[in-house]
């Protein structure tokens, strides 16, 4: 009982500060703009115009399509990044060569902001979904690669060790004791695969003229609509703090509770 | 079952293990051995060799006659600590070799169930790992590694990070359950009282010659007393011994 009420009062901290930014940023608006004209109204978003922007864009059914395909193409890329990035994160652990030698070559691309992969995707895939798709990968994969090798490596040798005493095959070693061992820190890398996927979406889409989110940003721009770009990098922030928290916080924290750690 | 070492010798490579030399050994069906020895002796490289989970460098050791190649459920290791899985509950961690095995559900559950009675802990079944002290982790250890009817149960240390008291029980009733289930153990340990009061035999290793210094027999009733002044001799005898055989 005690832990939901300390859980309430600090969302309704967070609410309550939000609030009052919010109605700042108004005041702020009203002043700078209406009043004293120091900035010109194109220029400058407001919480009300944002607001409004978000009517009628949705009534105009343009916002819903925009954050479905961007999702989809999300966590398609995402999917296939996770899948990459294990199996290569597995290789490297497996084979003291690739360790030795491939490692610091994926810890170097690794750092490589995703936008630099735009003009290899537009080369190869032209203004397309897959274009979209290749950016999001290699903007996720390398980092999981490395924080799967990292997960499989810290697992103590003494589970395997009691495993493998226990008569575990080479198989069920893998499946039942160096899986999960290493699922904690494994989840922590997915996390931040996620998030590096999410904004490697956004450069890949902003590129290219299919419909997302990344596109509406643009759209934005182009129409000089200050309120519709405020909007989506609104919605933007709003879609990766629900997918970090509701869904990578709680398994993680679910998995650390029952783990005692 | 009887295990036999022929002249085993180990060497690394790396230095990360103690060396071991010229080693010549054989415990026989449902004797508890005990190793002593100062750090540094090699006592936990002779388990791993004989567990399988490092190779000899020179020698064999023979398990029913059959050269040891590899770790398997026949040897199975209890060690030190930390050795069950923390993503598993106490009744999930007992099963796991069964599991392992494929042996069925059923049988699993109800020799999970045995064990964990014979061990007083039936009611602690569904916990999780961190929320049992260090006592009854090294009993659930006890009975994970019961269950796989091993013909040998190797036991690396398992009292020695506990506290005095709690060790002194275990060790209690680890005879107990020798007693009753007429196991084969090799049992390291650096405590020369745990040795006396365990072993049919205890064998002095010396770090100065990595090898087997002596190998004392222990002749005397079970349960043992501590203060029992034979007991008091053979632990002086072996202290002795232990301390003869301290690389200066």
């Amino acid at each position: 009982m005690k832990k939901s009420g300390v859980w309430k009062s600090k969302y309704i901290s967070e609410f309550v500060f939000l609030c009052v930014l919010v109605l700042l940023w108004q005041l702020f608006y009203i002043l700078g703009v209406d009043v004293f004209s120091i900035w010109k109204a194109y220029a400058m978003p407001s919480p009300a115009g944002v607001l409004k922007s978000f009517g009628t864009m949705l009534s105009g059914g343009l916002l819903l399509p925009a954050v479905g395909y961007s999702l989809l193409r999300g966590f398609g890329g995402y999917l296939l990044s996770v899948v990459i990035g294990c199996g290569l994160g597995l290789l490297m652990n497996y084979f003291p060569y690739l360790r030795r030698n491939l490692r610091p070559l994926v810890m170097g691309i690794q750092t490589l902001p995703s936008i630099c992969w735009v003009p290899f995707s537009i080369l190869w895939f032209g203004l397309t979904q897959q274009a979209i798709i290749f950016v999001v990968v290699m903007g996720s994969a390398f980092s999981i690669a490395i924080a799967a090798d990292n997960a499989v490596r810290n697992v103590p040798p003494i589970y395997k060790k009691a495993a493998l005493t226990m008569g575990a095959e080479p198989g069920q070693i893998y499946r039942d004791v160096i899986l999960p061992a290493s699922f904690p820190e494994l989840i922590s890398g997915l996390k931040q695969g996620w998030s590096f996927a999410w904004r490697a979406l956004m450069s890949g889409e902003v590129m290219t003229t299919c419909i997302g989110l990344g596109q509406t940003l643009i759209t934005g721009r182009n129409l000089a609509d200050i309120n519709q770009v405020m909007l989506v990098m609104v919605i933007i922030v709003l879609i990766g703090i629900f997918i970090d928290q509701m869904i990578f916080g709680r398994l993680e924290k679910r998995v650390y509770q029952k783990r005692g750690l | 079952m009887s295990l036999v070492l022929k002249n085993v010798s180990k060497t690394f490579e790396d230095s990360q293990g103690d060396v071991l030399n010229g080693i010549n050994l054989e415990i026989r069906d449902g004797e508890f051995v005990c190793v002593v020895g100062q750090s540094g002796c090699g006592k936990s490289t002779l388990l791993n060799l004989i567990a399988g989970l490092e190779k000899p460098t020179d020698g064999e050791i023979l398990l029913d006659g059959r050269q040891v190649d590899g770790p398997s459920a026949e040897r199975v290791v209890m060690f030190q600590e930390h050795a069950l899985f923390p993503w598993l509950s106490v009744i999930e961690n007992v099963k796991f070799g069964m599991k392992l095995a494929g042996i069925p559900q059923k049988e699993q559950e109800e020799t999970a169930v045995k064990y964990l009675r014979m061990m007083q802990l039936e009611d602690c079944r569904d916990y999780a790992i961190h929320q049992l002290s260090g006592g009854m982790r090294q009993r659930v250890a006890l009975a994970r590694a019961l269950t796989l009817d091993s013909k040998l149960l190797l036991m690396d240390e398992p009292f020695s990070a506990l506290d005095k008291q709690t060790s002194n029980r275990l060790r209690g009733e680890l005879q107990d359950i020798w007693l009753k289930t007429n196991r084969t153990i090799l049992f390291i340990t650096h405590s020369v009282e745990e040795a006396v009061y365990l072993a049919d035999r205890v064998i002095v290793m010396s770090p100065a010659r990595n090898s087997i210094a002596d190998i004392i027999s222990i002749e005397l009733e079970r349960p043992r007393h501590v203060y029992d002044e034979k007991f008091m001799e053979y632990r002086h005898r072996i202290l002795e011994k232990v301390q003869e055989n301290v690389q200066v």
